[in-house]
């Protein structure tokens, strides 16, 4: 197997590449959508019920699934991946922003309220900063779902390194399967730690 | 849909396979996870590396486990099955042993003033009230097992998935439906159904102020 991967270190950077933009793109997306929406969620709570019943029946849904009911709308190859990644990060984050935006402690927003602060202010300033930690953990478990959905994309003619774990069944190969399925594994573990470890770090500096 | 509802004896039959291999897979994830979890509680020394072995057969792809397990067991039902038990560890244990540690300490003195033995304590107190705590965990782990089983129709046993694959391999968009569309269903229902199982659960308990304390896990395949 490592010796494969050597032999094809051009096509294996390739896929780990594919399979990490995938992963970008979708978390960068699901960011984009749920801060804004955990946000307005905390503001309406009447909205924060629906907010998360919606995304919790995307999480719900099989991302095998989720995958092929987005085909009729978004066809085959990296839009229908990346929308279906970005689906299923949206709940991971939108549940973290909003309990951490939530959770702030009513004294610290209280005395910034007795400042004289905005409620933008309180929000941007006191808020945000103060749920950090959180977010990035629902960004962490969002990537791990994201990164293994994304083996699955090489279904939809998406590319990544389910690729080669394709070719390695219709061949029977195991050093296809192998060179597929463990570079998966060390993405997912790694990033997971990385992201752990940035987590830490935030949470060391905001308490 | 049409596709769907000319072929609903065939979309009919994948479904039954898929019930049966969730079905013997949870099955057995549930037979290994929850002594597990009851056995870390005993031995916590062990509880972290425990955790951390199945947090790891959690983090890597499901597609990825299935495909390093292939040149050991070959094509077929059994890789799939010892993937999804191995995927579904995790939550078994950890909601196991949460639920067990969360028992009220006062609940737990008052059992070994009565007389009681560690045994009788954990059997006849700290179980039945992790119950609930324990359901939800066995709820995140069926409905985990619906969805890799949905990806285990690549290795040959059948499913919702079969209908997936083929027509994404076909390009047949209404093929995909077929099978996306029941599949996701099923999950939705299975969900319900063990929410309401969980309430019904934690009614029976008169005192439930413990269990309930257990977090819940919200995850996906």
């Amino acid at each position: 197997m490592i010796q494969y991967m050597v032999e094809n270190s051009d096509l294996m950077i390739m896929l780990i590449k594919d399979h990490m933009y995938m992963t970008g793109v979708a978390i960068a997306l699901a960011i984009l959508i749920s801060v804004p929406a955990g946000i307005v969620a905390t503001r309406w709570q009447r909205s924060a019920f629906w907010v998360i019943s919606l995304g919790s029946l995307g999480q719900t849904i099989p991302s095998l699934a989720l995958l092929g009911l987005l085909m009729p709308f978004f066809g085959i190859g990296l839009p229908v991946a990346v929308a279906a990644l970005t689906i299923r990060a949206i709940l991971p984050i939108l549940i973290n922003t909003c309990t951490g935006i939530a959770g702030v402690d009513r004294s610290i927003i209280e005395a910034a309220q007795g400042m004289g602060m905005s409620k933008g202010q309180i929000l941007t300033q006191i808020q945000l900063p103060l749920s950090f930690p959180l977010i990035i953990a629902g960004i962490r478990t969002a990537t791990v779902h994201c990164v293994s959905i994304a083996t699955m994309a090489a279904f939809v003619g998406a590319g990544g390194l389910g690729e080669l774990i394709f070719q390695g069944v219709w061949s029977g190969r195991a050093v296809y399967l192998l060179a597929g399925a463990v570079p998966a594994g060390v993405l997912a573990i790694g990033l997971d730690w990385l992201l752990g470890r940035v987590e830490g770090r935030l949470t060391a500096r905001t308490t | 849909m049409n596709y769907l509802f000319n072929n609903l004896d065939t979309v009919w039959v994948h479904a039954i396979e898929h019930v049966q291999i969730t079905a013997i897979a949870v099955g057995l994830a549930i037979l290994i996870g929850v002594p597990l979890g009851i056995f870390v509680t005993r031995v916590p020394r062990l509880e972290p590396y425990v955790l951390g072995i199945a947090g790891i057969f959690y983090l890597i792809p499901s597609l990825a486990l299935f495909a390093v397990l292939i040149p050991i067991t070959g094509l077929g039902s059994e890789p799939a099955i010892i993937g999804i038990v191995l995927y579904a560890q995790l939550v078994l244990i950890r909601n196991t042993a949460v639920g067990i540690n969360n028992t009220d300490a006062a609940l737990i003195e008052a059992g070994k003033g009565m007389g009681m033995t560690n045994r009788q304590i954990l059997w006849q107190l700290q179980f039945p009230l992790a119950l609930p705590t324990i359901m939800a965990g066995i709820r995140v782990a069926t409905v985990m097992s619906i969805g890799v089983a949905s990806i285990a129709a690549y290795l040959g046993v059948g499913g919702l998935g079969v209908l997936i694959f083929r027509g994404m391999q076909s390009l047949h968009t209404e093929m995909v439906v077929a099978g996306a569309l029941p599949v996701s269903l099923m999950a939705i229902v299975v969900e319900r159904l063990i929410v309401l199982l969980e309430l019904r659960l934690q009614r029976n308990r008169t005192y439930v102020k413990a269990a309930q304390e257990g977090p819940e896990q919200a995850t996906a395949a």
